[in-house]
């Protein structure tokens, strides 16, 4: 194994596509890490990206922020001003782990890996983020909810890797929320999970939503119903009925030790409504 | 594989270390440089046993690769004693028998180390709540809670 530390994302990239084995990118390093250690992957050049300006960084930028690859939960959850734009993703990213894995660990990372329950990221594909990759050809900018196509699959082709997330502005009145089921209170992989965010009119209607789903299907989805479902409304009973249906009509989760297809298409739905309703507050809204 | 040269600061000391790109830090901090407080539990950053700080930052000295420590400032169990004097987190371990086998401690006072330098009053459920990565199989955690309290009481008089 070779240990690169480019000091921009072209070398990267060229290293990357030029080599011809097993390639692994190292930001936080707390799945690839793990993965070395069990043996489940053995690479043949490891480029670390925390010497690429702007990975390790959180700039303001268009009334949003973009946030370096490498930027770790501990460091994002110590950020005021993301914190206050968009709480609902601070909060998913800070559930990843422990205080040592949160040390490390990066929301980029966490996408990348392309787990279904993966906790940084429904928020992220609520936010409406994007991620900004690099590669040889250069760089393009890809939705969050278009990086993962299967568990542990993403859309990056070789050579390609992310170098920010971009987390847009957002009108007044808006809020979001991260709420996932775990069977008990810390340290544990999500059984289901729900992002909702939302924007209100001066008369507390809702005026825009996205709502995103994780740990019930292949990959973390948007559900695009859902957020249809409350759209024009105040959240009343009925409405947040509607949006539990919509959500667990979209999951297609499995069966595992973890929870059932039934239990976890039912505890979605509930965790849309509830998390529908911290965003609804936390964007002014009152009931 | 090709051995990697790395100079770092551990515990203020400026050190020197040749190491393999694979090698972990932790393997790099017990086996090279002789610290062995840090304990390997499961390798794989669930038990916290290695628990050192990476500029400051508390982190698990297994999910991090040696070569990474390049340039970095590392803070282990070692650095904690002045002298002879204990810190204060290490004699509330040993006054409130916050422990038993031991293999969990230093991380847990790395940890509640890194916790009490930014927040000096923790409550019971915050302190619980940062020590979550930090397994202790004996104490069955109550005595940890008590003894990290009492530390950080004698710190906050000090």
């Amino acid at each position: 194994m070779r240990y690169f530390k480019p000091g921009t994302a072209a070398e990267a990239a060229v290293a990357l596509a030029a080599e011809a084995g097993v390639t692994r990118i190292l930001a936080g390093g707390t799945d690839v890490l793990v993965q070395l250690k069990a043996g489940m992957v053995e690479p043949d050049l490891i480029v670390d990206i925390k010497g690429i300006d702007g990975l390790r960084s959180i700039v303001a930028e268009a009334g949003g922020f973009r946030i370096g690859a490498a930027v770790s939960g501990a460091e994002l959850g110590a950020h005021a001003g993301v914190k206050a734009l968009w709480p609902g993703v601070v909060e998913g990213a800070e559930l990843i782990g422990s205080t040592q894995v949160q040390g490390r660990a990066s929301m980029a990372g966490n996408l990348c890996n392309g787990s279904p329950a993966a906790d940084s990221v429904p928020g992220l594909v609520a936010a409406g983020a994007v991620a900004r990759i690099a590669g040889p050809q250069g760089s393009r900018d890809l939705p969050v909810e278009d990086v993962p196509v299967g568990p542990g699959k993403i859309a990056l082709t070789k050579g390609e890797f992310i170098t920010s997330i971009f987390l847009p502005s957002r009108p007044e009145r808006s809020g979001d929320c991260y709420l996932r089921f775990i069977p008990r209170t810390e340290m544990d992989i999500a059984v289901a999970a729900a992002a909702v965010s939302l924007t209100l009119d001066s008369a507390g209607k809702v005026t825009a939503a996205r709502v995103a789903i994780g740990a019930v299907a292949p990959t973390v989805r948007l559900v695009p119903e859902a957020a249809a479902a409350i759209i024009g409304t105040a959240l009343d009973d009925a409405t947040l009925a509607t949006l539990a249906a919509a959500v667990s009509a979209a999951c297609a989760p499995i069966t595992d030790k973890r929870g059932t297809i039934e239990f976890r298409t039912h505890v979605a739905g509930v965790l849309a409504k509830r998390a529908a309703v911290i965003a609804f507050a936390r964007a002014g809204g009152r009931k | 594989m090709k051995n990697i040269h790395v100079a770092t600061t551990v515990n203020g000391d400026a050190v020197e270390f040749v190491c393999a790109p694979e090698d972990s830090l932790l393997d790099v901090l017990r086996g090279k440089l002789g610290l062995t407080g840090a304990k390997e539990g499961c390798g794989t950053g669930d038990c916290g046993a290695c628990s050192v700080t990476l500029d400051g930052r508390l982190v698990c000295a297994c999910l991090v690769l040696g070569v990474e420590a390049e340039g970095a400032e590392i803070g282990t169990v070692e650095g904690m004693a002045q002298a002879d004097a204990l810190h204060p987190l290490q004699q509330a371990f040993i006054d409130h028998a916050a422990l038993q086998c031991g293999i969990c401690t230093p991380g847990i006072l790395v940890a509640a180390k890194a916790l009490l330098d930014h927040n000096p009053d923790p409550t019971d459920t915050e302190l619980r709540y940062w020590l979550a990565g930090n397994l202790c199989r004996c104490t069955g955690y109550d005595k940890i809670i008590a003894a990290v309290q009492d530390a950080a009481k004698v710190m906050r008089a000090a």
